[in-house]
């Protein structure tokens, strides 16, 4: 094992051990100075040539130590194989590299005491008095160069100076590589041994430093004697003294007080003065919980309080949440794919049923954060409304009526069906003995029916689509006004009483033409006799297409309505005189249909949305109806004259109270589709209205005399049997002049009487 | 003309809403701050009757809040110390950014703080108003007490939620007050009834949660902040209403063990006492030592008004609440390891029963497995080894069936391994009309003290019921066809006679047709409705048939689940017997 110093060595070192050490090399220079090196000395001396050194001579040794001469050794620099050493030994305290030179000089001398023996004798004398030989003047310079790298004098045969000036020269070193081996071999002290790089001598440790570096190697104390464990005595302890810990007298400073402190102390004052430093705030040491409620004052009760929605609750669970809920809350597969595929919003379960065996299987849900989250936002975000809840049984909402059964008589039940036509019939008139019956087709057919046997007793073929139709109501004139395209043809149908007919024609016969021609919207042309055979009297001749024709209930006049948007529109005929007149100057919109009162001399128009009520003889305008609907299709009017019904097309009934007001006194939404027709009865408080959706409905509209009283509207009956063609249903209801019975034309070109 | 001109939206309801960003400018507030000083002041947005009115026109979706509330938000003690907390953390950074820690520690003493008392006695002027409103906060305190003490909120809020919701539960304990529970598939539901007051709460079964992303926890945290006020004071409050000790103390010997260790200290303050706490076992103890006669006679004060029968019924109600409360009296349990153990022991000593669980599960236990005493013992696996004679060994359900039965309920159903009963939900008042699940007419019957052993003879009657229900809807339903049918029969005697027309006249013998004289009446009298329907105004009329649809809906719906449910039931049927046959063969 080599011996390698390690550069920690000089670190640790505690003071004490310092002087140890400079005692050892201030020995060793000692020594040298007796041993002054032999010229030419090539060997390292071996273990056994130890340091010669001689105890009593120790006080001249300063003195001697200048005569001590190295002889130059030119080759030392170029001894590598101690160059690691030389490196480490750089580290080295600088006093220690004189004495080392002396030390590496020491087996070079000749004498032959033994070093172990010298070495203890020393020791005991350092124990003995340490301090004695403890200065800084005793220590042993012989190089003068300083603390510098060494290696700068690598390349000369010195190694530096001396004290005197001269150089000191390199021991001579000319080993080469198998000198040095078989030393290394042969020489048992070689681990030990060390160069000194200030002198270059080779120094072989003694056993006491061998015990030194092991000690320091192992990171002990290098004094051997030094208890690293003493018990400490606290000097700077926390408790009081009463001696002071150092002697050193107190500082002038220390009596004087401080301006900055002054300074500093003024200015806090000032800021605590101006409130700019606050007392620290003392914890507030109330219980955290207390008897909030102990004074409930329910005068506290804020006034934001009666206008605060309480958030609803939760809404509570129901057996489908449960972990084993009964089968039948288990979404089914379809049930479960629709459920998916809705929007989350949507949803009326926030999650899919679940039947688990027992609860150790019931797993964590996982949108539990979730939902506390949304009804977190629910409580802050959600706008709130107080929203009355209607509790109400629904049986209370249907008004009280007096039942259908109590208003009889009324029709029921259909009883004849008349079939003959082959295309829809649009309209229908009944003679006014309620015999006869006439209905008008778009087969270009009129026909006449027998209302109690439902037999045809005649066909009129006319020119074309009949659209309207009107029989005289007057009971002794035999005549209906029938509308075909641009013409009104008044027919005798010759039916009933013979001289009924016959008087008729007579009274038509019996016209004798005015003496001066009178210029007239229309032609009265006399029928030819092939037409008369057929029962066609009169044709008025009209310049438009005829859409409706009407009488009068005294039968001499009656009013035509034109498809035009002129003031055209509606012409008044009186049949006795052949004449014919234009009552309005200017036209006031698409009329729809006319009516005359059936016992003032009043004459009602229907346009689009309003009915205009004039008075014949003052001829002006007396009212103006709103009917509340988009588009009037019929009117009909009470015989007592004070009401009337408006039908139209978006599916309403408006029933008027003429001495109440222009607005309706009732809308009535029975049907679903557009009204065609409605009549009233003539005796009968009833009223019917057939419509697109096949059905007629039989209403019971009472009007009292008193006038305090307003009429009373029960709809008594709804009576179907025509069947929808071309989404056309029932085109005209009619009823019967004396009994209650209800006929109704419809699209499937039958004519159906309900009794 | 003279007066001043008035301008639109200038007076009215669009004076009396403020959007929300109008708001939060009044009140100099950022929208973080605003939001949670709507949550805490309890401050939500009115949505106005006239919404275009109050939009001044516009009908851009705005949020609106009442102008008074926001007025109301101004004089807030709190707003001002948003606004200093702002300051503060200002300053806090830049005292960090200097490095200067002295000022960083001062800055941290000075922390400015709020309390809630105030806002909560302003929002529930009384202690009735604060237990109506006790759902959220309790369900959120079970929530937040649930969370891992890791991040996600402070760990003070976690344990300050733990500590009120088992101070609550101790609560419950004492006065007996637990009235229905029920497992769902979300969590595990409660209804106590404090005061009178029906208290509604959830709690999460005690896994990890995995914490959602989509989740604001900050607007949970606020919320919770608080509820873990109001909770606190409720909680102070009934435990004084119960002559109990507050912040709780367990009752005997636990008390004079800890009481040197901890002094005055708080009994929560020690993680054990908690612990102890929270086990449920124990019961508290008292200012007042409770008198054994505490359960008197109630007095009758005869309201007026109030008939006889009311009366009785009453008292019956009382009494049966009285049995109630002592439902589990003098039944001991033992909870084996696998089942939930705080919900159980919560439910069993909440209707006077004794429970114990293995030592080594929580702190708390109070007898052993082999105790010879015990009478039951809630096990949830498959197979019991080694049973001890003399307990039942039953399936968590049971516990809970019980106590929404109000009654002992057969054991036989609930025995470990046994396919369970459904477990219904007690939450449901099934009115007439409703589906009702034939277990819970079983349970009613039940109730009413009949013998559940004629359960067949029950069932089949149930289903005639069903049947005869079945048939009047089929009727109803009849009743809007019967116009569709009167046509086709009028179809059909029209073909008749156009036939008749046409081929040679032919008599035949008529047969004599019985008409139901009942059914004429049934038929007529719907017709006379529907004819009166027809002559409803307009709104009444919608409002009709609105509700008519509801109700028709609600019949379909039972009527799907009790198809459902018949299908079911043949299917087990059918594999019975198949199971019968394959046995046989």
């Amino acid at each position: 094992m080599r011996l390698r110093p390690s550069s920690p060595l000089t670190f640790d070192l505690p003071p004490r051990f310092f002087f140890f050490f400079n005692f050892i090399f201030y020995f060793s220079v000692r020594t040298a100075v007796f041993a002054p090196p032999p010229a030419g000395a090539g060997a390292r001396p071996l273990a056994g040539a130890a340091v010669p050194e001689e105890p009593g001579t120790e006080s001249d040794d300063l003195t001697d130590s200048e005569e001590s001469v190295y002889s130059g050794l030119e080759d030392s620099g170029s001894d590598s194989s101690t160059e690691e050493e030389e490196e480490e030994e750089e580290e080295e305290p600088k006093d220690g590299s004189p004495s080392q030179a002396h030390a590496k000089g020491a087996p070079r001398k000749s004498r032959s005491l033994e070093v172990d023996s010298a070495w203890k004798e020393n020791q005991d004398l350092l124990i003995q008095n340490e301090y004695e030989e403890d200065s800084s003047d005793e220590e042993d310079i012989r190089n003068t160069v300083g603390n510098i790298p060494m290696e700068w004098y690598q390349d000369f045969p010195h190694i530096g100076y001396d004290l005197e000036g001269k150089k000191i020269y390199k021991p001579i070193r000319n080993k080469d590589e198998l000198d040095k081996f078989l030393e290394k071999m042969e020489n048992p002290d070689y681990w030990r041994t060390v160069q000194d790089k200030m002198t270059g001598a080779d120094i072989k440790l003694t056993d006491e430093q061998v015990d030194l570096v092991h000690r320091l190697q192992k990171g002990q104390f290098g004094d051997v004697h030094f208890d690293p464990y003493e018990p400490a005595i606290d000097f700077f302890s926390h408790e009081v003294m009463i001696h002071p810990v150092t002697n050193r007298p107190a500082d002038k400073r220390s009596f004087i007080p401080s301006l900055i402190e002054k300074e500093k102390v003024s200015k806090l004052v000032h800021a605590i003065k101006m409130g700019w430093i606050k007392p620290r705030k003392p914890k507030e040491d109330t219980p955290t919980y207390y008897d909030l409620w102990a004074h409930e004052d329910p005068n506290s009760i804020l006034g934001r309080h009666k206008m605060h929605v309480p958030a609803p609750k939760m809404k509570l669970p129901g057996h489908e949440e449960s972990y084993n809920p009964p089968p039948e809350y288990l979404l089914s597969e379809e049930e479960k794919l629709a459920w998916e595929q809705q929007e989350p919003a949507e949803r009326k379960l926030n999650f899919v049923p679940q039947q688990y065996r027992c609860l150790r299987a019931v797993p964590a849900y996982s949108r539990f954060i979730h939902e506390r989250f949304e009804r977190c936002l629910d409580l802050y975000l959600c706008p709130r409304q107080r929203k009355m809840r209607v509790n109400v049984d629904p049986e209370d909402l249907i008004p009280k009526l007096p039942k259908p059964r109590d208003l009889q008589p009324f029709p029921t039940t259909q009883a004849l069906v008349y079939r003959g036509h082959t295309s829809l019939v649009r309209c229908l008139s009944i003679s006014p003995s309620g015999q006869w019956l006439v209905s008008g087709s778009d087969d270009c057919t009129v026909r006449f029916w027998e209302v109690s046997t439902a037999r045809c007793m005649k066909t009129l073929p006319v020119a074309g689509v009949v659209k309207s139709i009107a029989w005289n109501p007057n009971p002794t004139i035999c005549l209906v006004a029938i509308a075909v395209e641009q013409s009104v043809l008044l027919v005798n149908p010759s039916l009933g009483d013979k001289l009924l007919y016959g008087a008729t024609d007579q009274l038509l016969e019996s016209y004798v033409a005015p003496e001066e021609e009178r210029v007239q919207p229309v032609q009265w042309v006399v029928a030819t006799t092939e037409e008369h055979s057929k029962g066609i009297r009169l044709i008025v001749q009209h310049s438009r297409p005829v859409k409706q024709v009407t009488w009068h209930g005294k039968g001499d006049y009656f009013a035509s309505v034109l498809a035009d948007n002129s003031n055209m529109q509606v012409l008044i005929h009186q049949t006795s005189k052949r004449w014919s007149q234009n009552p309005f100057r200017k036209s006031k919109g698409l009329v729809q249909c006319v009516l005359f009162h059936p016992i003032r001399p009043y004459f009602f128009v229907a346009t689009q949305r309003y009915v205009r009520v004039y008075n014949l003889l003052k001829q002006e305008l007396t009212k103006k109806l709103m009917t509340n609907c988009k588009w009037v299709s019929s009117m009909a009017i009470h015989p007592g004259g004070d009401n009337i019904i408006c039908g139209s097309y978006d599916s309403k009934l408006a029933w008027f109270d003429l001495d109440l007001s222009t607005r309706p006194y009732q809308l009535l939404r029975h049907h679903k589709k557009a009204l065609r027709s409605v009549a009233f009865h003539k005796h009968y408080p009833l009223f019917a209205s057939g419509s697109d959706d096949g059905s007629v409905i039989v209403c019971h509209g009472m009007v009292y005399n008193d006038l305090l009283q307003n009429p009373l509207l029960v709809p008594v009956k709804v009576l179907k049997g025509h069947a929808l063609t071309w989404d056309l249903g029932v085109l005209d209801v009619l009823f019967h002049p004396t009994q209650p019975w209800v006929f109704s034309s419809g699209a499937d070109s039958t004519v159906r009487l309900f009794t | 003309m003279g007066g001043l001109e008035k301008k639109k939206y200038q007076r009215g309801s669009a004076t009396n809403y403020i959007t929300r960003n109008k708001a939060r400018k009044k009140l100099q507030l950022s929208l973080p701050d605003f939001r949670r000083l709507c949550i805490l002041k309890g401050i939500y947005p009115h949505e106005p009757k006239h919404k275009k009115k109050v939009n001044k026109g516009s009908t851009a979706a705005r949020t609106f809040y009442l102008l008074k509330d926001i007025k109301f938000l101004l004089h807030e003690p709190i707003v001002n110390k948003f606004r200093e907390y702002k300051v503060f953390v200002r300053k806090l950074r830049k005292a960090y950014g200097k490095s200067e820690w002295s000022t960083v520690e001062r800055l941290k003493d000075n922390k400015p703080s709020y309390k809630l008392d105030h806002i909560v006695k302003e929002r529930y002027p009384t202690f009735t108003d604060a237990l109506r409103d006790l759902d959220d906060a309790l369900s959120m305190c079970f929530l937040f007490s649930t969370f891992p003490r890791t991040g996600k909120c402070h760990v003070q809020t976690i344990q300050l939620c733990r500590r009120l919701a088992v101070e609550f539960l101790n609560y419950v304990i004492a006065s007996r007050s637990l009235r229905k529970v029920f497992l769902s598939i979300k969590g595990i539901y409660y209804q106590a009834e404090v005061l009178g007051q029906p208290v509604t709460w959830i709690t999460p079964y005690a896994f990890a949660h995995d914490h959602p992303t989509d989740v604001d926890y900050r607007v949970m945290a606020t919320f919770t902040e608080f509820y873990t006020t109001l909770l606190g004071f409720v909680n102070f409050r009934l435990y004084h209403s119960l002559n109990l000790l507050y912040p709780p103390k367990i009752e005997g010997q636990a008390e004079v063990e800890l009481k040197p260790a901890e002094g005055e200290a708080y009994a929560m303050d020690s993680e054990s006492y908690l612990e102890k706490l929270s086990a449920l076992s124990a019961s508290l103890a008292r200012v007042v030592a409770p008198t054994p006669e505490d359960d008197m006679e109630m007095d009758e004060f005869p309201v007026e008004g109030e008939t006889a029968e009311q009366m009785d019924a009453k008292k019956k109600e009382q009494e049966a609440l009285e049995k109630q409360k002592k439902l589990f009296e003098g039944l001991r349990f033992f909870l084996n390891r696998e089942v939930p153990r705080e919900p159980l022991a919560f439910i069993i000593r909440c209707f006077g029963g004794q429970v114990s669980w293995d030592k080594s599960l929580c702190i708390g236990a109070t007898y052993d497995v082999n105790d010879p005493s015990i009478t039951h013992q809630i096990v949830d696996r498959p197979r019991v080894e080694q049973q001890v004679v003399g307990r039942y060994y039953l399936q968590p359900q049971w516990v809970f069936d019980s106590v929404n039965a109000k009654l002992c309920l057969p054991v036989a159903d609930y025995f470990p391994g046994v396919l369970l009963p459904p477990h219904l939900s007690p939450f449901v008042t099934e009115q007439e009309g409703d589906y009702i699940p034939p277990e819970k007419l079983k349970l009613l019957a039940m109730q009413r003290g009949e013998n559940p052993g004629e359960e067949s003879e029950e069932e089949e009657e149930e289903e005639d019921d069903n049947d005869d229900n079945d048939e009047e809807e089929e009727e109803e339903e009849e009743d809007d066809d019967s116009e569709k049918e009167e046509e086709a029969k009028l179809k059909k005697m029209e073909e008749q006679k156009t036939q008749s027309k046409a081929l040679p006249v032919k008599v035949t013998a008529g047969k004599v047709r019985l008409e139901d004289k009942q059914r004429l009446e049934q038929e007529q009298q719907s017709e006379e409705k529907r004819l009166a329907i027809m002559m409803m105004k307009k709104r009444e009329k919608y409002l009709y048939k609105k509700i008519m649809f509801g109700k028709k809906r609600k019949v379909r719906e039972a009527n799907k689940l009790a198809e459902k449910r018949k299908a079911h039931d043949m299917a087990i049927k059918e594999e019975k017997k198949k199971n019968k046959k394959a046995r046989r063969a």
